[in-house]
């Protein structure tokens, strides 16, 4: 049995310990906005909140995360209006869309390391999160927007 | 004439033996009828409680191989050079632990490694360690131990094959390696660094692991704090001649015993973890500062800091090469996809939570293994930095892809020479591995 907080609810669960992080929220628990990629911690898609530090999911076993707080796209915010998120939406950012649950909480993690990042921060923090639709350039702009309005400054993003 | 000679050595060898003897032979200590709660106060109980988290005794106490023991009830398998041996129940069950033995008996066996019927313990019960404790802390453990739930478990046999097995011989080693007493301040030394020394070299034994040991078992005299294997890690060293680029300071130390992870050297990991939660965490904030004062002083932290400042801003400098920008190297490739997003630093300093490699221990150990296992394994919530977590790469990566892995980092995050056959170092430490920590995704 493994017990920890997920989106602020304390969930239990009775899987084995080897079983990936990302099948417990998927299958046991159903929530379907983190998604299976790789599956070797490669791509990014199955990025989540492990006690607030972006964690690949698919190769994390749920043993691992006994007694932690993890948050996924659908905690992120309870409107779903995180600065990240706003950005996403403004900039029209997602193409497919299957790594954008993946890539906005790579992002939202990156900016709380670095509430200004450059170019540079952004490309070397974002490199393992990987868009099959090419949309990188909508996707740093969308981060440089989201940092701006986190300041609560005007944006040209 | 000859005959004389050959009298005379035998003789000699008489007396030598009839003297060991009497060094080696232990009497027993009267067994008494378990005592009462109410024979130690609340204090006391309290107090060991603490020392005994301090001490770790119930890390190498409680059964893990097959099942989870009892805390306390031993049967933990501890594979040494000379076979396996399974430790004590030291709980007060009077016919399998502990509860028929007298203060007097617990006293000898910490400080002179004597069971209570006379017989000696093997060394892997670091009492060359223990018997530097006062007896007040002794007695504290003692009540602490006594006032457990008894548990009736009986340990395996021990697998040390004749004539290591013969008891009476270990008496041979002490006589060469136990120097017993309670620890006696250096007054060249402020009280903190005496209380920091009394607990590293005593209770909580540090060179118990981080020295090497020589042929016999023993600690290496003139090796203390040198680094080690050990349970197929390393246990680095803690002196001069730790290679990481900036010093362990006495507040790195302290962050990193306190907390589970130090800011510029990396979190504890493996076998390291539980000294630290549930062990030393339990300890006054003051008694952990003052470990960090002493170690921090092994180390010489103070002539070797100077260079920090240089160190520090190399490291950070690394931090983001190869991560921007067309790249074409495969093994710098490898590292941006499995690595950087959460390894990549780049302000001044690494964030918290954001090991920076370039300045972690692994990367700078004379082998790979405590990279490799900490990759393969990750790092679970409890241990390391609480509350966050490192995911296994054990089916994401090949024994290829760790070597790879390593041999770039050690190529561009260090000044070192690089590591040889880390394919095949990679595959030992897999091996080591009980089980794949999680299950292949597909």
């Amino acid at each position: 049995m493994t017990s920890f907080r997920l989106n602020g609810h304390d969930i239990s669960v009775d899987v084995p310990d080897d079983t990936p992080l990302l099948w417990v929220i998927r299958d046991e628990v159903g929530l379907t906005g983190t998604k299976f990629g790789c599956g070797i911690g490669m791509c990014g898609a199955c990025t989540v909140h492990v006690g607030g530090r972006a964690t690949r999911s698919c190769i994390t076993p749920v043993s691992a995360i006994q007694g932690a707080d993890i948050t996924t796209i659908e905690g992120l915010d309870p409107a779903g209006a995180h600065p990240v998120q706003e950005a996403w939406k403004d900039l029209q950012v997602p193409q497919c869309g299957y790594c954008q649950s993946g890539q906005i909480m790579q992002a939202a993690s990156l900016l709380k390391d670095y509430p200004t990042p450059t170019d540079e921060d952004i490309d070397a923090v974002m490199a393992g999160s990987l868009c099959r639709c090419m949309t990188y350039i909508r996707i740093r702009d969308a981060i440089r927007k989201a940092a701006s309005a986190t300041r609560g400054e005007p944006s040209n993003g | 004439m000859i005959g004389r000679i050959v009298a005379a050595v035998a003789g000699i060898g008489v007396a030598g033996g009839l003297g060991f003897l009497a060094y080696a032979w232990h009497p027993a200590i009267a067994p008494i009828a378990p005592p009462a709660s109410t024979a130690f106060s609340a204090a006391s109980i309290e107090h060991g409680r603490i020392l005994a988290a301090g001490g770790y005794c119930a890390e190498c106490h409680t059964r893990r191989d097959g099942h989870e023991g009892v805390p306390l009830a031993g049967d933990y398998l501890m594979a040494t050079p000379f076979g396996a041996i399974y430790s004590s129940n030291i709980t007060p069950d009077p016919e399998t632990g502990i509860g028929r033995w007298s203060q007097a008996a617990f006293i000898r066996a910490m400080r002179q490694g004597v069971s209570r019927d006379g017989s000696n313990l093997f060394p892997a019960f670091p009492f060359d360690h223990f018997t530097h404790m006062t007896d007040g802390d002794i007695a504290d453990v003692y009540a602490f131990l006594m006032t457990r739930p008894p548990v009736h478990s009986i340990k395996r046999e021990n697998t040390v094959p004749f004539p290591l097995n013969v008891r009476l011989l270990q008496a041979g080693w002490k006589l060469l390696f136990l120097h017993p007493g309670a620890y006696r301040p250096d007054p060249a030394h402020d009280a903190q660094w005496n209380r920091g020394a009394y607990l590293a070299e005593g209770l909580s034994h540090c060179g118990a692991c981080h020295t090497p040991r020589n042929a016999m078992g023993a600690e290496k005299a003139g090796a203390a704090y040198d680094g080690a294997p050990v349970d197929n890690w390393i246990a680095p060293p803690l002196n001069g001649t730790n290679p990481t680029p900036v010093a362990w300071t006495e507040n790195e130390f302290f962050q990193y015993l306190r907390y589970g992870v130090a800011p510029l050297h990396g979190s504890a990991a493996g076998p390291m973890s539980p000294v630290i939660h549930g062990g030393l965490s339990e300890l006054p904030e003051s008694d952990v500062r003052a470990i960090a004062v002493y170690l921090a002083s092994l180390d010489q932290a103070t002539a070797r800091q100077g260079g920090d400042t240089a160190h520090l801003a190399a490291a950070m400098r690394t931090s983001t090469r190869d991560l921007t920008g067309p790249q074409t190297d495969p093994d710098a490739r490898l590292y941006a996809g499995a690595c950087a997003a959460c390894h990549a630093n780049t302000g001044a300093t690494p964030v918290p939570g954001r090991p920076e490699l370039a300045l972690n221990n692994a990367l700078w150990l004379s082998e790979p293994t405590n990279l490799y296992q900490v990759v393969l394994r990750g790092i679970n919530a409890g241990e390391g930095q609480a509350g966050i977590a490192m995911p296994s790469f054990y089916h994401a990566l090949t024994d290829a892809d760790l070597a790879r892995l390593a041999a770039y980092l050690r190529r561009t995050r260090t000044t070192l020479p690089p590591w040889t056959d880390l394919e095949k170092k990679a595959a030992a430490v897999r091996a080591t591995l009980p089980a794949p920590p999680v299950a292949a995704s597909h």
